[in-house]
């Protein structure tokens, strides 16, 4: 199965270097499109697969949705990456009522052939990571800011105590607090529960990074 | 090296599985360790699973047979509540309810003498309202162990509103002298572990509920990407999904955090049997049981 990547600026999953950027087909002859950045879909029912890139957004914004019955040969998928940390293995790959389970399968073999580790799950936001791990964040921000604990003893309980190899304010600190602002927002916009809404610590690194780039 | 003001230890509810764990680590310190159960046969359980565990060490090389036959000699297992009378410090690992452990603290209040130090093992319940039906409030004071007791060092220390400094002083000093890495926290529901995990596995569950993916990809999500040694849902297989329901119901009437609710997946879960791994099938199937320890 051949597959060309495209890139609509800098990938997230991919960035420069990465070896599964290596090896593209020319795009008219892939059968498996791989759409990273921001990417600019098109269906295209002639190709086996098309692969887009997803952010904080649903496949759905891509692809549109039809009252439970979308689907097509679009799959949606991130690897998951904290701040500039390099990415994981994982990749999460989203698919819809209706998706292909061929463009499914291929799209689980392009990727575990790169000796990622690939989970399926339905198009919710935030997928599985962040829809787990951004609430918890924010609970440690909180206790942070309540006097629980010190940032120190909360991250090393963590490490000590459940085996996490970082804990979760040095986790969060380092993959950006300004960008843990923008996803929990993005969140929140969708569940709209609390355990979404950005923590005072998020909020306050977002307004410096925005004050900063003369956005207020 | 142990801590001047404590000599002889006491554990309640010694025969369970975090007692047994916690005497082991106090008798390993080199403190005589009082081990107080009410059940005889849990006591036996946990004489043999102790033996056990220091006979691995020993195979391991960690101990020698001197000191494992020394260390074991200083476990004093007994149903006489009354023993406990001897101890500069008392740790309780009782069923985790504030009622259960209130009237235990109480009954030991006439019992021990006026320096003892009461200590906590409660994952979720308030230290200060534990401490509030004894006349010694200013000598109560959370420790909470993780399981399993003997082969975690990390204790969390709680003091309660009347929590003496020189009791924190002396529980901590005394955590140090076994080799264990104390971290203070206040007293909040779940102090910091149980704060961070239980809302985390509820939202696990939801994640199932809400059909985001199956359990097996959730665990695995996490342990990729997050480096995790277990996924959340094995962690509430292997804890018991009743235990989760507990947990849930210690921490939601306390705090109202919806996140801390007891999903109503896991409470069908819990009512059609499921329970995790000691039921055999929860989020998973099981075929057979896996102890810690050794």
């Amino acid at each position: 199965m051949r597959h060309a990547i495209i890139a609509f600026g800098e990938s997230r999953s991919f960035p420069a270097g990465d070896d599964f950027l290596e090896g593209s087909y020319d795009e008219a002859a892939a059968d498996v499109l791989v759409l990273l950045g921001q990417p600019r879909y098109h269906p295209d029912p002639a190709r086996v697969a098309i692969l887009i890139e997803l952010g904080t957004e649903c496949l759905g914004v891509h692809t549109g949705e039809a009252s439970g019955q979308e689907g097509s040969n679009a799959i949606g998928f991130a690897r998951y990456r904290n701040g500039d940390d390099p990415p994981s293995p994982l990749v999460e790959l989203v698919r819809q009522p209706n998706t292909d389970p061929v463009a499914l399968k291929t799209a689980r073999a392009l990727f575990e052939a790169a000796g990622l580790t690939v989970v399926e799950c339905n198009d919710q936001a935030g997928r599985i990571i962040d829809r787990l791990v951004r609430p918890k964040y924010n609970a440690a921000l909180r206790f942070l800011d309540e006097g629980l604990a010190t940032a120190a003893d909360m991250d090393l309980t963590c490490r000590m105590g459940l085996g996490y190899p970082d804990g979760p304010i040095e986790r969060v600190v380092r993959g950006g607090l300004a960008a843990h602002h923008d996803i929990t927002r993005a969140l929140f916009e969708t569940y709209g529960t609390a355990a979404y809404a950005p923590a005072r610590r998020a909020v306050v690194s977002a307004r410096r990074r925005d004050r900063n780039d003369g956005a207020q | 090296m142990t801590a001047p003001a404590i000599r002889t230890v006491g554990v309640c509810g010694a025969g369970g599985t975090m007692g047994a764990g916690i005497a082991i680590t106090a008798a390993r310190a080199g403190y005589r360790t009082i081990c107080f159960d009410a059940s005889a046969a849990g006591l036996e359980r946990a004489a043999r699973d102790t033996a056990g565990f220091f006979d691995n060490s020993v195979k391991r090389g960690k101990l020698t047979q001197e000191e494992r036959d020394a260390t074991l000699a200083l476990l004093e297992p007994t149903a006489d509540k009354a023993a406990l009378a001897q101890c500069d410090l008392v740790l309780e690992a009782v069923y985790e309810n504030l009622e259960v452990k209130q009237a235990l603290f109480r009954e030991l209040d006439g019992i021990c003498p006026e320096h003892t130090i009461f200590a906590s093992n409660t994952s979720t319940l308030s230290i200060t309202e534990i401490a509030s039906h004894c006349t010694r409030q200013d000598r109560v004071i959370g420790l909470h162990y993780c399981l399993p007791a003997q082969l975690m060092k990390l204790i969390e220390v709680s003091p309660g509103v009347n929590t003496s400094e020189a009791t924190i002083a002396t529980a901590w000093a005394w955590t140090e002298a076994c080799g264990q890495r104390p971290v203070r926290t206040q007293d909040k529901p779940g102090f910091i572990l149980n704060a961070l995990l239980v809302p985390f596995n509820n939202d696990a569950i939801r994640a199932v509920e809400a059909g985001v993916a199956d359990a097996a990809a959730i665990d695995a999500a996490i342990k990729k990407a997050l480096g995790y040694k277990m996924g959340p849902l094995e962690l509430v297989d292997l804890v018991g999904l009743d235990t989760q329901v507990r947990l849930c119901e210690a921490f939601y009437p306390v705090t109202l955090d919806p996140r801390a609710a007891a999903p109503p997946l896991l409470r069908r879960m819990v009512a059609a049997g499921h329970l995790g791994r000691k039921s055999g099938q929860g989020f998973y199937r099981y075929d057979g049981g896996r102890m810690f320890g050794g």
